[in-house]
């Protein structure tokens, strides 16, 4: 919570996130994890009936995967870096500390990875006009670059779990408490069929793309594809339904065991049935492929993606919520303050130890109240001043001011266009923790509730979106104690 | 009036004893900032000479076996990227993520400015030959990789450089302030002139050995190409002897002069001019001589990029380590007051459980 707050009021902090993560991992799973193995599969088969044909279908195949993953793919993965460590500094600082051998290990079988993909596409047709122990040598590093496709998301996913994990490492920070995590096995079991699944769909359509109606060909490679993808479908299923049934465990020892399992009851549901969907889906978008390819339209594979798309989505949307209120399971909440850090802060307020004010814009000034004299309009600015300080600490994180999960549009909800007066929001969040038990404690003091209230009220007479220190910087706190407000610098 | 900011560390350990966690920096880092110069380079260099092939065919032909190169180099920049990101956050987590934050929107653009650099850089390469009817388009394309190859550094290096200078912070609002804070434009000319240098040097590499096949590209002698390939290393080289001591003069005084650091960048220039002398040689010999001192002249810019990298460590430590003491106290100063508030609050509540 010691940096400059970058904020970004209208799309959301968590958005940026989200878009740049779940861009990647769609890339990943579909067009490396799953797929590599797929086109090194093709080209194995090609070699073995001699037929050229797989071997020029293969190629196609990985060379969109090649320009796709090596530019797409490699950047959203540096990108999830930069927007964590620009969102939530605090966690990610605090993540690399513990983790960092994981992640530098995590990075050499990913520079592997980079140079097998380089290899792999580019010796293509040099290695296979060689042919013979060639063509079998460059096969081989085919399913390597598979295998190593297939680490960089094990070790990801054991970090992953760690972040879920209740509270092991508080005892033993290590990365194998991340690995032993009773969502490890699951998670991982899960999402390797879902890719394998995903490259199939994608596989699929790229064969309709790079074959001609008509082509007997088109409809053996079809056949075959739909076969792999046949193959893998049931696997996500069950895998899912163990996921499904591990979550509970986790999740209690965060929650308070009877509060608030509702609404997530709700979600799992959702997925669940989500994932059977998908995978009816696929198995008779499959089927079809078998047994009637030449009536297969393009159009028919756009539903089983979207809905892979949707089932993905969802199931990480599903993993962020074990979480929560935590960012690491009982060290640190999502706002980035450590559990800890709340007895002092609680005590003495958030403003006393904050390095950092983050000034107000010119239009976060206007909706004033008319009619004050000059010490009480100074006054009041003051109260603004500290109350959004108190926000951007405490809630900024995770809300906007008015834009995506915007915390006017909660109060909105809760209390309509009746005055958001200091005493009702304040005696809210002080006790919100209990109704929702996915949100933190208020990390500050009585005091600084008020100021927020204050604020929050502000934000109801004026939808100036929230500029972060991206764009107005911020003024450093002269003394800590006795905070002055910017507009006295 | 600046103000200077002293904020909390993050209360763990380090992962790894500092010198391991430098070490990967500092060789990871040079490593990566190679690359980002045969990549920035490649870009630069194909463009001049498609521009030249406009008028003589063979250029087109040169420029398209520079582009080629491009495709490897590239990815290899990227992935070699990670490992000095992950050092940097650990050894100066306050001072990167606080300049990564105060030049936000810049600095999450990198990661569209990139990939849309990267996908152009495969439509110009994959649809050369395809798109020779529509040159003017063609090299648009180029020119609009050149641009973002030029602009990304840019965002990079004012990071770097705004994260030394804590005082500084509380006046930087967004990228472009931050970006006229002194040194920065300097440091990126310094960063410029490298890339066509670096990339003439790949050229030596592509071109020198004869006896390959398809090691040269059709209308030109080996030779030549050897000897623009030094030719592109030595201008920009040459020209590094003024924008160095710039570099040096505009770099903000630290409170306590570092002399190793100096004294590195010393001997760096030093081992610099020899090299610039054995380039020039080269340029000059004729016919079937020409590429013989390459696997020392590479040798020597492997030493100057690793003293330049050396004495950058340097400076960057003397620049933070005042202000790294007070964040230490700061941070042990907060630690001990949360260790005490955690302490009374256990005893209330006692005393709360008991008087219940």
């Amino acid at each position: 919570m010691d940096f400059p707050l970058f904020h970004l009021d209208l799309l959301g902090n968590r958005w940026l996130i989200a878009i740049i993560a779940i861009t990647h991992v769609l890339i990943n799973h579909g067009l490396a994890v799953g797929m590599m193995p797929l086109i090194a599969a093709m080209e194995w088969y090609g070699h073995r009936s001699q037929d050229a044909r797989w071997d020029r279908l293969a190629y196609r195949i990985l060379f969109v995967c090649f320009l796709i993953t090596t530019t797409i793919g490699a950047l959203t993965g540096v990108g999830i870096w930069f927007s964590v460590s620009l969102v939530n500094p605090y966690s990610i600082a605090s993540l690399i500390r513990v983790f960092f051998w994981a992640w530098f290990a995590e990075w050499l079988v990913f520079i592997t990875e980079v140079c097998l993909i380089l290899a792999y596409t580019l010796t293509w047709k040099n290695w296979s006009t060689r042919g013979g122990k060639w063509k079998v040598r460059h096969i081989r590093l085919g399913f390597a670059l598979a295998l190593f496709s297939w680490i960089t998301m094990a070790i990801i996913v054991a970090i992953l779990g760690f972040m879920m994990d209740p509270g092991n490492w508080l005892t033993d920070h290590s990365f194998w408490i991340g690995v032993m995590n009773p969502l490890y096995l699951p998670q991982l079991a899960f999402r390797t069929p879902l890719a394998a699944a995903m490259a199939g769909i994608i596989a699929m359509f790229l064969v309709l793309f790079y074959t001609q109606r008509g082509d007997a060909f088109r409809y053996d490679a079809l056949r075959a594809v739909s076969l792999w993808t046949l193959a893998f479908a049931p696997l996500v299923i069950i895998a899912g339904w163990w996921y499904y049934t591990s979550v509970p465990g986790a999740m209690k020892e965060n929650l308070g065991v009877s509060l608030g399992t509702l609404e997530f009851a709700d979600w799992q549901e959702r997925f669940l049935q989500i994932a059977a969907a998908t995978v009816i889906t696929i198995l008779l978008v499959v089927q079809f492929a078998i047994f009637r390819p030449k009536l297969l339209p393009r159009i028919a594979l756009v539903i089983p993606f979207l809905s892979i798309l949707w089932m993905t989505g969802h199931f990480e949307r599903v993993r962020e919520f074990i979480r929560k209120p935590y960012i690491i399971g009982r060290y640190m909440y999502a706002n980035g303050i450590r559990v800890d850090d709340y007895a002092l802060l609680q005590r003495d307020g958030v403003l006393k130890y904050a390095t950092y004010s983050n000034p107000l814009s010119e239009a976060e000034l206007a909706g004033i109240p008319d009619g004050l004299s000059e010490p009480e309009r100074s006054a009041h600015l003051r109260a603004i001043q500290q109350g959004k300080d108190v926000f951007m600490i405490t809630c900024s994180r995770c809300h906007s001011g008015h834009g995506s999960n915007s915390i006017s549009g909660h109060l909105q909800r809760m209390f309509g266009d009746q005055p958001w007066t200091p005493d009702l929001t304040a005696s809210y969040i002080e006790n919100m923790h209990y109704a929702q038990p996915y949100m933190p404690p208020f990390p500050g003091s009585k005091a600084e509730l008020r100021l927020l209230g204050r604020y929050l009220e502000h934000l109801q007479n004026n939808k100036a979106p929230i500029p972060g220190a991206q764009s107005v910087g911020v003024v450093v706190n002269r003394n800590l104690s006795t905070r002055t407000a910017t507009h006295d610098h | 009036m600046n103000e200077l900011p002293i904020p909390r560390e993050i209360p763990l350990p380090q992962p790894a004893p500092e010198p391991v966690l430098v070490g990967v920096l500092i060789v990871f880092f040079l490593m990566h900032i190679v690359f980002v110069n045969l990549m920035v380079g490649g870009a630069l260099l194909t463009l001049w000479y498609q521009l030249r092939g406009l008028k003589e065919k063979r250029y087109d032909d040169l420029a398209y076996a520079i582009a080629s190169t491009i495709t490897v180099n590239k990815s290899i920049a990227v992935v070699l990227g990670v490992g000095p990101l992950l050092a940097i956050n650990t050894l100066y987590t306050v001072y990167f993520y606080s300049a990564n934050a105060l030049t936000g929107i810049f600095w999450i653009s990198v990661i569209p400015l990139v990939t849309l650099a990267f996908l152009l850089t495969y439509l110009h390469k994959y649809l050369w030959r395809q798109m020779e009817p529509f040159k003017e388009l063609h090299i648009g394309i180029a020119v609009v990789v050149c641009i973002l190859f030029l602009f990304i550094p840019l965002i990079f290096l004012t990071n770097i450089n705004l994260m030394l200078f804590p005082e500084h912070w509380d006046r930087v609002k967004g990228f472009f302030s931050a970006l006229a804070l002194p040194n920065v434009l300097p440091r990126y000319a310094h960063f410029i002139l490298a890339c066509p240098a670096m990339t003439g040097l790949l050229m030596v590499w592509l071109f020198r050995r004869k006896e390959r096949r398809n090691s040269t590209v059709a209308g030109f002698k080996r030779d030549d190409l050897v000897r623009m390939g030094y030719r592109w290393a030595f201008w920009p080289t040459s020209v590094q002897f003024l924008v160095g001591p710039v570099v040096l003069m505009t770099l903000p005084r630290t409170q306590e002069v570092s002399h190793a650091a100096m004294a590195v960048f010393g001997i760096a220039t030093v081992v610099a001019l020899a090299m610039a002398h054995l380039m020039f040689t080269e340029i000059r010999r004729a016919g079937e001589a020409i590429g013989r001192s390459f696997g020392a002249i590479c040798m020597m810019m492997l030493t100057v990029v690793a003293l330049m990298g050396t004495g950058r460590h340097l400076y960057r430590e003397a620049a933070v380590a005042p202000h790294r003491e007070l964040v230490r106290a700061k941070t042990e100063q907060y630690m001990q007051a949360v260790d005490e508030a955690r302490q009374q609050s256990a005893r209330d509540q006692q005393s709360g459980g008991e008087a219940k």
